[in-house]
């Protein structure tokens, strides 16, 4: 048993269903207890959507404890497969399922047998896989599926496009800026004139998945989800990968020397020519990104050498890291990852661009991190943001787990070259905020004039006796003063001179009708 | 006024597919009711992830809440249950010092049958600290029903009332009597001082978790019918608790709590007074009238204060008469809310509710049935374990000026142009007693508010047809 009061990466159920819900047209049934279907809540409010999330539940309650599901699951799958027609249907474990063990594979194979989608089980440990690697498994689990069906089937295809092709993987629902960096990634290979051959699983059709063997190489743009499906494709397919994050100045260049590579490989046999996208990388870097040009400038020069402390997902903690060490020239303190799972790849890319590394998903063991380093600024995650907002640092928020108000309206991707002006946006930003506090608290706050003029009631003429004073000091600090004005400008309009706690809802009953 | 109406209520029971929160969400509310406990919620990741997206900001207030978070050891019995909580509470008590710890048990601790009403009293003597066991899990209940469970087990612990009569008669009579012997008129007037204060010499105890605010207007409002509120099932604090026994009557304010009013007489032998809930001002004013007529009270001036908060509800009123309504059902407080709706004219498709107790809201409902006699509209129908599914496509045919709906459907109904409330800030909100009639209308209009300012911009619906 371990005391816990926050985490960073969700059960493993909830990256099952990320993955199923990004495609379209798939549904997955939960076999779980009522009140687990929150994740449509998140779906929902965070991504703002507008269609039903196409997952239910086929509920666990005490009959099941009692007699197994029997027909419940079967039914469920069947009842969806008339309602929605939907091309498949994951049944998926929660962790109160797994514990009763009942055989869900076998209701899987009973039901596929008379519904017309595909129905497969999410093969995930809840005790033992996160979110993250839930989500990484599912969706090679699904690619998997769908290959090999079409394999039996004879549709696989496996001749190449005419032009150099490639397969974007791992972008999916509730990632952190997951869409603007999917148009930005777009937007990156048109530019070098790569067609897109499949995006998956982000609005993609699992029965159009024969054909992702016939993209020229596979780009998985982040470490959590895609990884796993992208060295599948290569073992059975032979397909390469490029698994380098096109995040920040340096590590776009590398991105694009791979798939200038790779292309190369195939281009000369199929398109009899080679590539140079060198002249490509060169112009982006010093006219269209400022975020070169933003390093040479006096801005960044007195950022020189400022602490900084990093934490969130293996991806964007690392690429960060490397984003501040490198391309600004500040202070990596410490760098830090909740991605227990994934240390080593972690360590070995932060190793010389920070003084330490720390890898835990124990938010109050970074919250002390935090505390003794005493950094200028920290770019972390939600938790960071509030660990900041206690010792007033501030925080840009650079990784998952987010709230609402980073799943933007706005164009923010943070891959890509516009990524790249983003991010430097997000350190610039984080900085001065914390000077201009700083230089406040030197010289004694903004407005001087509001500290005299604050107080207008003259408390001369009214009482409060001690019941209503006790009531008042009940209500929440941010509001006290405006109920405790609105009562004595009501008990004043109607010559009450003792305020008892009557005359404080009276008040609230005549100003607020 | 031709609209037949029919006289019975009609229940209906669905296949109870339906979006709720998991009951765990209660300690949400009863941490920072009762300001001296510690809820440890003994679950998985899946408990603790729901907490923390539920509950939001609140996490990062230093919650005096946490989980117990199974590991795989814990599920196949190879660590000992008792001594992994005991090292929990130990260092629960070091760094919080609570007067009390609540464990919340969860789907997970039914189904590896954990025994933790076993372990409770063991591990209390223990570590000194009073720990109370409530199963409040998806298995059994919904969402409000948690706080059912939790109040049900700290009835429980609530003083005996025999004994303390007891304990004052014999202080009271002997010790201090003789002590004082020599100021009897001042004993006197302080007696006959509380008698005048109070009619009901028999202690009133109101159960439910309401905001301290709310709490107290709803006792003033008493006191104005000169009934003395002796104490509430949570009190602010855990070492407040009332006193309960046979002489003790007892009322509810929420319409979910029936498993601890069920508690309070069988097991408490206290004295259940059956009222409408205290919801909308037609609501406050059943509940006042039933207590004291439990308590042989002629009310005052009862009418003219529901007269005069409805006068001033008239601009919410104007807004919502005609409109009609269609709750989808997760909270229980549906049949009360659509009660008041209904009296506010409004017209109720249905209420979806995800459990019925038919006895304990049983004045509620014929306050429900006698509402819509009086305002001439069709009796709603009740569905009992909704199916969301289902819901959807009569909605779709139904079309309702408001769907009272969760969250998981509130931002796609929009999309496709039917108005959302979402059910959860009813739950959170002030709506209890006639200080706060208007707090629900201002829910409930504010998508139609806000919808008047964006009607003229022709974009209504916003999905793109399949």
């Amino acid at each position: 048993m371990k005391l816990a009061y926050w985490m960073y990466a969700g059960p493993a159920h909830i990256g099952t269903l990320r993955v199923a819900s990004s495609f379209k047209n798939v549904h997955a049934i939960m076999h779980a207890p009522l009140g687990d279907d929150y994740f449509n809540v998140m779906r929902s409010m965070l991504e703002r959507e507008r269609d039903f999330t196409p997952v239910t539940a086929s509920i666990v309650d005490r009959h099941v404890l009692a007699r197994g599901s029997q027909e419940k699951v079967v039914d469920n799958i069947f009842r969806k497969d008339k309602q929605e027609r939907p091309n498949l249907i994951v049944l998926t474990p929660t962790c109160t399922s797994s514990i009763l063990q009942e055989d869900l594979q076998n209701f899987v194979d009973r039901a596929s047998t008379i519904s017309d989608s595909d129905v497969i089980l999410a093969d995930v440990n809840h005790y033992r896989v996160n979110e993250l690697q839930a989500a990484d498994r599912t969706l090679e689990q699904v690619v998997r599926y769908y290959l090999d069906k079409a394999r039996r089937q004879g549709t696989l295809q496996l001749s190449l496009t005419d032009q150099p092709s490639a397969n974007i993987i791992g972008v999916f629902t509730l990632g952190f800026h997951n869409q603007h960096d999917c148009r930005e990634l777009k937007r990156l290979l048109k530019d070098l004139g790569i067609e897109i051959n499949q995006i998956i699983p982000e609005g993609g059709f699992v029965e159009n998945l024969h054909q992702l063997p016939k993209a020229w190489f596979n780009l998985v743009p982040y470490r959590e989800v895609g990884l796993m499906t992208a060295k599948y494709l290569e073992k059975e397919f032979g397909m390469s990968y490029i698994s380098t994050t096109p995040m920040g100045v340096v590590d776009i260049a590398n991105c694009i020397r791979q798939i200038e590579e790779q292309i190369n490989k195939l281009s000369p046999i199929l398109l009899k020519k080679k590539v140079n996208y060198e002249p490509y990388i060169d112009e982006q870097t010093r006219f269209i990104s400022q975020a070169a040009w933003f390093s040479r400038s006096i801005d960044c020069q007195n950022l020189t050498g400022k602490k900084a402390v990093v934490f969130g997902d293996a991806t964007h903690a690392a690429c960060i890291t490397k984003i501040l060490a490198c391309e600004m020239g500040i202070r990596v303190s410490c760098a830090g990852t909740y991605c227990k799972h994934d240390e080593e790849w972690f360590k070995e890319q932060v190793q010389n661009f920070c003084d330490e590394i720390l890898v835990t998903d124990d938010h109050t063991e970074v919250g002390d991190m935090i505390a003794r380093i005493e950094p200028s600024a920290i770019f972390g995650t939600q938790m960071e943001r509030h660990i900041g907002k206690r010792l007033d640092i501030p925080c840009g928020v650079i990784s998952s787990p987010v709230h609402i108000q980073n799943f933007t309206l706005g164009y923010r991707p943070f891959l890509g070259y516009e990524g790249t002006n983003q991010v430097a946006d997000l350190v610039y930003n984080s900085f001065t905020l914390g000077m201009e506090d700083h230089l406040l608290e030197i010289f004694g706050g903004h407005d001087t004039k509001e500290v005299i003029t604050k107080s207008l009631s003259t408390d001369s003429d009214l009482t409060w006796n001690s019941e209503s004073q006790l009531e008042l000091n009940k209500i929440p600090g941010f509001v006290r003063g405006k109920i405790k004005r609105n009562t004595e400008k009501f008990a004043r309009q109607n010559g009450i001179v003792n305020i008892t706690i009557e005359t404080m809802y009276a008040a609230k009953e005549a100003l607020n009708a | 006024m031709s609209i037949k109406i029919s006289e019975t209520l009609t229940f209906e029971c669905e296949t109870g597919n339906y979006h709720t929160f998991c009951p765990i969400s209660c300690v949400a509310w009863l941490y920072q009711k009762i300001e001296d406990s510690f809820f440890l919620v003994v679950g998985t990741k899946t408990c603790g992830y729901f907490l923390q997206n539920a509950l939001g900001v609140m996490i990062f207030a230093e919650p005096r809440y946490a989980m117990a978070e199974l590991e795989e050891g814990d599920i196949s019995a190879q660590l000992n249950d008792y001594q992994e909580l005991k090292r929990l509470c130990l260092q629960i008590k070091k760094d919080r010092n609570p007067s009390v710890i609540v464990w919340i048990g969860t789907c997970t601790t039914e189904i590896i049958k954990m025994d933790l009403e076993g372990m409770a009293p063991k591990l209390e003597n223990e570590i000194e600290i009073p720990i109370i066991v409530a199963r409040a899990n998806g298995l059994d209940y919904a969402f409000t029903q948690g706080e059912d469970t939790v109040l049900a087990a700290i009835a429980h612990r609530c003083p005996e009332q025999e004994d303390l009569i007891d304990n004052k008669h014999k202080n009271g009579n002997k010790s201090i009597d003789k002590l004082f012997s020599f100021l009897p008129i001042e004993t006197e007037k302080k007696n006959k001082q509380s008698i005048i204060n109070s009619k009901n010499k028999t202690p009133l105890v109101l159960f439910g978790s309401l905001p301290s605010t709310v709490a107290s207007q709803l006792s003033l409002e008493l006191n104005r019918q000169s009934i003395n509120v002796s104490g509430w099932l949570p009190a602010q604090r855990y070492t407040d608790l009332p006193i309960l026994g046979k002489n003790v009557y007892v009322c509810g304010v929420n319409p979910f709590l029936s498993r601890t009013a069920t508690t309070l007489m069988r097991r408490r032998k206290c004295k259940l007074i059956g009222a409408p809930f205290p919801i909308g001002p037609d609501g406050t004013r059943a509940w006042i009238e039933e207590i004291c007529s439990a308590f042989g009270i002629k009310t005052q001036g009862l009418e003219e204060r529901e007269q005069q908060i409805w006068e001033s509800l008239k601009n919410y009123l104007n807004l919502v008469r005609g409109k009609s309504v269609f709750f989808m059902g997760d909270n229980l407080l549906e049949i009360s809310l659509a009660r008041f709706l209904i009296r506010c004219g409004m017209i109720v498709y249905e209420i979806g509710i995800p459990y019925m107790d038919k006895r304990y809201q049983a004045a509620e409902l014929t306050l429900l049935q006698t509402t819509c006699k009086k305002m001439s509209i069709p009796m709603p129908r009740i569905v009992e374990k909704p199916d969301n599914y289902n819901q959807i496509q009569r909605m779709r045919e139904l079309q309702p000026d408001l769907a009272i709906t969760g969250m998981a459907h509130a931002n796609p109904l929009e999309a496709r142009g039917i108005n959302t409330k979402w059910s959860v800030e009813f739950t959170f909100a002030q709506i209890h007693g006639f200080t706060n009639a208007k707090d629900v209308l201002e829910l409930v209009t504010r998508p139609l508010r806000r919808n008047n300012n964006l009607e003229n911009l022709g974009w209504t619906d916003l999905v793109k047809e399949r």
